[in-house]
């Protein structure tokens, strides 16, 4: 009998099985992206045949970290800015769990960016979502590292003198094998490219623009955007590098004044995942290393055995 | 100081090999049946400089590197001559010769390097008349044209070690096996030519009259010679762990790469991460999963690691940590040990966290007390840290094969099957009550794994809820909190009924003085205690390894045996007594401190002058570099 029987179990789910059946209820404010992710998130999973127990969510801290408080999977609400290093060593104890790491763009741009840069170099197998609302949303309203160029916030009264962090471009540059982004306010994409970014084998950002009504009124994410794929205006191969870095460039530049673009703008199938480029050098077991735990046949290797270079 | 005991010292550049070499010869004289105990002096520089490696050994137990040395191979240190413009060497030439001398013993053996030490350099530190003085035996040799004649330049190493065992009368035989062992072809024969001609050379042209001669002893079991950092990483391998995160940083590396090289023969993951919050994250995130992992650091790292650790200890995940303290605050001293990150291992975190802290005092400790970290850790769910220093982290010594021929312990402590999760408490809507307090046995709450069936749950580093939600009522949060916090007593008395031993006891019984130390220190300790009552002194000393939860009793028990104690510790701030302070809440005026933080460790005669200056009655000031920190109301 294996230790996990939730992991690969053949049947229907429904989506409502990632609604925890009592307590607690979403503590978002109305008309919050958030919602958006959580509903895409909901409808997804089912789409690509996981059971809620085969999912682990690792999240981080700020309105977006409580994804996994509203979604009823195995969840790790970790802290500030660290769910990524938690949610890599989950995938590497047991590749056969579905990791999915979330949390917001203070979380994981500002705190959390040096571990969203190496994780998307060594394209980890896992799935980061940023609900990107370009502010801190739970200690209420200060300016994030996406926040515009000259936006006010109690913490910089006369206008943010930075510029803003281009996340797509950062992802693709740091090494990202998959990078989207979607807006909760378009449902439809954002279950197709949430289900996109799950199946892809490698690291799958996507970056949500989600708003927040209570801190960042002005924020663009309001109105209508553009789907890249769908418009005649901007064609390009989503597998090239050169030309989706430049469209994202173009995306980044726009989104500050006027249209908002979403989409896939770069999807690598190609280039192996971290965990099997470490299987090839010879650094991770091919069976899942929390398996071997529950076997009774396994032989454990003892430190008795090496004492010979030492006599 | 015993008369029988060799204590050699090899003395060059680093990267001229000292290490490897020094490793060789210690093994030989454990073959030849003695009791070894290395020790190693670097600065924090990659190649030249002054380096040395002292090697004592002796036919009875030795535990320290005991005081000042009898015989002296320097080298020379090549890197000194080194061309290039911009680098200053000076005249760093003859630095592993000068450098070396203060602490050699009255009667004690020079060899230097011809070859690479000049004559008017050693003229100018007035060598002659020195070892005129001090009863010195010097033999100049030249190692160099030695060896460059029958290989290359480096090999002088062994041209030194020749000429040792020429002039201690030791059997090649040993060396011959060892070199047969790490070498083949062209470079073993060439080192075997240097070997025996240098040692010949030794005895057919030098008459010598001194009386120093290698010791004579025997095993009764097979020995395996090996460090600290070593045993830290055999203890985690049979303790299970598979899976470690880390970040390098001097001394924790060692133990990085120990468990990194024999990972993948042993099916296990190491990962070497961006920074070492990420480590630590690491660590807690496969622990998660169901791995038994680690990550550890020194105490620069390990300050970053205060925030997985708390999460840790929140979210009731199993995880060990190392923390190998060298010299601070800041970078402090890379290369030197101290023992001043104790009250940072125990007290790191924000809240009311707790966690369980092991400092062991030498070698089997280490081993052992790494496997009792991975046992606590899985069954009580809390992290628990390994507090060594770069002392311990880098010394050899001998230790019984034997003593490691255990069974590794796999099991995933207070972890349930999916069978077990079956008949386990779940709420209305299925969720697993991870955290329930109703029905904690020795106040564990055991736990599922993701992936398995029936065992979802929200593991989160907010005060939550039995199945994990964030949660503030209070109730709920003064059960959840109580239940955390009294897993320490759980712990304590577990250890006290099944690992007594932790604590280590030497000396005269019956003594009403004591001397009580923690970690590296105990070697130095337990030698200088031995020697005062072999000179009619009445001492008894106790190595405490709990730090936490503290051995409250056993350590109560020694005091009130004593009229007086001398607490020893390698720090300024004596944190260790005032941990004995905080934990017992009295004895401020029994207890007196030795502190030494000069970045080199303890040697047997410090603490015994400590001792004759804590009990005079005049002002007295220790000679050497350490302190008294004197007794409240003293
Ligand atoms: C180490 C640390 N620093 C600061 C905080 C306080 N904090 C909580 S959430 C947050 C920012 C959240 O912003 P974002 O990640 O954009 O998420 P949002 O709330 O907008 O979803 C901060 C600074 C914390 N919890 N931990
Ligand atoms: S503060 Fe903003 S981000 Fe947070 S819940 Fe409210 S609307 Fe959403």
């Amino acid at each position: 009998m294996s230790a996990f029987n939730a992991i690969g179990e053949e049947r229907e789910i429904d989506r409502d099985e990632f609604t925890p059946g009592v307590e607690p209820q979403p503590t978002w404010c109305p008309g919050c992206g958030d919602f958006g992710v959580l509903k895409s998130l909901k409808q997804a999973l089912p789409e690509v045949g996981r059971t809620p127990e085969e999912v682990l969510t690792v999240t981080g801290i700020g309105c977006s970290g409580k994804l996994n408080s509203y979604l009823d999977t195995y969840g790790f609400h970790t802290i500030h800015g660290r769910s990524l290093p938690v949610a890599r060593a989950a995938k590497l104890a047991n590749p056969e769990l579905e990791v999915i790491a979330a949390g917001g763009d203070g979380d994981g741009y500002g705190i959390g960016g040096n571990h969203w840069i190496h994780t998307a170099r060594e394209n980890h197998d896992i799935t980061y979502i940023v609900f990107n609302n370009e502010i801190f949303g739970l200690t209420k309203g200060q300016t994030s590292p996406t926040s515009p160029k000259g936006h006010k916030s109690k913490t910089q009264p006369s206008g943010s003198a930075k510029t803003p962090l281009r996340p797509l471009s950062m992802s693709l540059n740091a090494g990202a094998s998959y990078v989207a982004r979607t807006a909760a306010v378009n449902p439809n994409q954002a279950k197709e490219i949430i289900a996109e970014a799950i199946e892809h084998d490698g690291f799958a950002h996507v970056d949500f623009l989600t708003q927040c009504p209570t801190w960042n009124k002005d924020a663009r994410q309001y109105v209508p955007y553009i789907d890249v794929q769908e418009s005649d205006d901007y064609d390009f191969d989503i597998h090239d590098r050169r030309e989706a870095a430049e469209m994202m460039h173009e995306t980044e530049d726009v989104l500050k004044d006027g249209t908002v673009l979403t989409g896939r703008y770069y999807v690598d199938d190609d280039r192996p995942s971290y965990q099997q480029e470490k299987t090839a050098v010879g650094e991770m077991p091919d069976e899942p290393l929390a398996e071997r735990y529950f076997d009774d046949d396994a032989e454990w290797e003892r430190s008795y055995d090496l004492l010979e270079r030492h006599t | 100081m015993s008369d029988d005991e060799l204590i050699w010292r090899i003395a060059g550049g680093s990267g001229d090999g000292i290490d490897s070499t020094s490793q060789n010869f210690a093994k030989a004289l454990m073959r030849s049946g003695l009791d070894v105990f290395t020790h190693r002096h670097y600065p924090s520089r990659i190649r030249g400089g002054h380096t040395y490696v002292e090697i004592r050994a002796a036919a009875d137990e030795v535990q320290s590197r005991g005081d000042g040395y009898n015989f002296l191979l320097s080298l020379g240190d090549s890197f000194a001559r080194n061309p290039q413009e911009e680098a200053y060497y000076g005249n760093e030439e003859i630095k592993p010769l000068s450098e070396n001398l203060d602490e050699l013993r009255e009667g004690g053996i020079i060899v230097y390097d011809e070859g690479l030490i000049s004559e008017e350099d050693v003229e100018a530190i007035n060598l002659e008349e020195r070892a005129e003085e001090n009863d010195w035996h010097v033999f100049p040799m030249d190692l160099r044209g030695l060896a460059k004649e029958h290989g290359r330049e480096v090999m002088r190493n062994t041209a030194g070690v020749g000429v040792t065992a020429a002039l201690l009368d030791m059997d090649l035989e040993h060396i011959e096996n060892l070199m047969s062992d790490a070498m083949s072809d062209d470079i073993l024969e060439a080192n075997l030519e240097i070997l025996h001609e240098a040692y010949e050379t030794v005895n057919e042209e030098y008459e010598f009259e001194h009386d120093l001669r290698v010791p004579t002893g025997e095993h009764e079991t097979e020995q395996a010679l090996l460090s600290g950092s070593n045993a830290i990483a055999y203890g985690a391998i049979d303790g299970g762990c598979r899976f470690i995160a880390g970040y390098p940083m001097t001394p924790w590396t060692d133990v990085f790469t120990i468990l990194t090289q024999n990972f993948p023969e042993m099916g296990g993951i190491s990962e070497q991460v961006e920074d070492e919050i990420a480590a630590a994250a690491l660590a807690v995130g496969a622990s998660h999963a169901g791995v038994k992992a680690m990550s550890g650091s020194s105490g620069g790292g390990f300050a970053l690691m205060s925030e997985p650790l708390g999460l840790a200890e929140m979210t009731e995940t199993p995880l060990v940590l190392v923390e190998s303290m060298r010299a601070g605050p800041s970078t402090g001293l890379p290369t030197k040990p101290e023992q001043a990150d104790l009250e940072f291992v125990l007290y790191t975190s924000q809240g009311d966290s707790s966690r369980v802290v092991f400092a062991p005092g030498n070698i089997e400790e280490a081993y052992e007390q790494t496997r009792l970290a991975f046992d606590i850790a899985w069954e009580y769910q809390i992290p628990t840290i390994i507090i060594y220093d770069q002392k311990l982290s880098g010394e050899n010594k001998n230790v019984d094969v034997e003593f490691f021929d255990r069974e590794p312990e796999p099991g995933l402590g207070s972890t349930l099957t999916e069978e077990e999760l079956k008949e386990a408490a779940h709420d209305v809507s299925g969720k697993f009550k991870r955290f329930n307090y109703e029905d904690a046995e020795n106040n564990v709450a055991p736990r599922s794994l993701p992936g398995q069936k029936g065992g979802r749950y929200l593991a989160t580093g907010n005060e939550h809820s039995p199945v994990g939600h964030i949660e503030e009522d209070p109730d709920n949060r003064v059960a959840q909190m109580t239940r955390r916090v009294e897993k320490l007593e759980s712990i304590r008395e577990e250890l006290d009924e099944e690992h007594p031993s932790n604590q280590t006891y030497f000396g005269d019984e019956t003594a009403d003085y004591g001397i009580i130390t923690w970690g590296s220190s105990h070697g130095a300790v337990a030698e200088a205690v031995e020697r005062l009552n072999d000179d009619g002194h009445s001492v008894k000393g106790i190595t405490v390894s709990d730090m936490m939860p503290f051995p409250e009793q056993e350590v109560t028990e020694f005091i009130e045996s004593v009229d007086e104690a001398m607490v020893v510790e390698m720090n300024a701030t004596a944190q260790f007594r005032g941990l004995i302070q905080k934990e017992l809440g009295r004895f401020g005026e029994k207890l007196t401190s030795l502190l030494k933080y000069n970045g080199n460790p303890f040697e047997p005669a410090e603490v015994v002058e400590g001792y004759e200056v804590n009990l005079a009655e005049d002002d007295r000031e220790p000679t050497a570099q350490v302190r008294i920190e004197p007794a409240a109301g003293d």
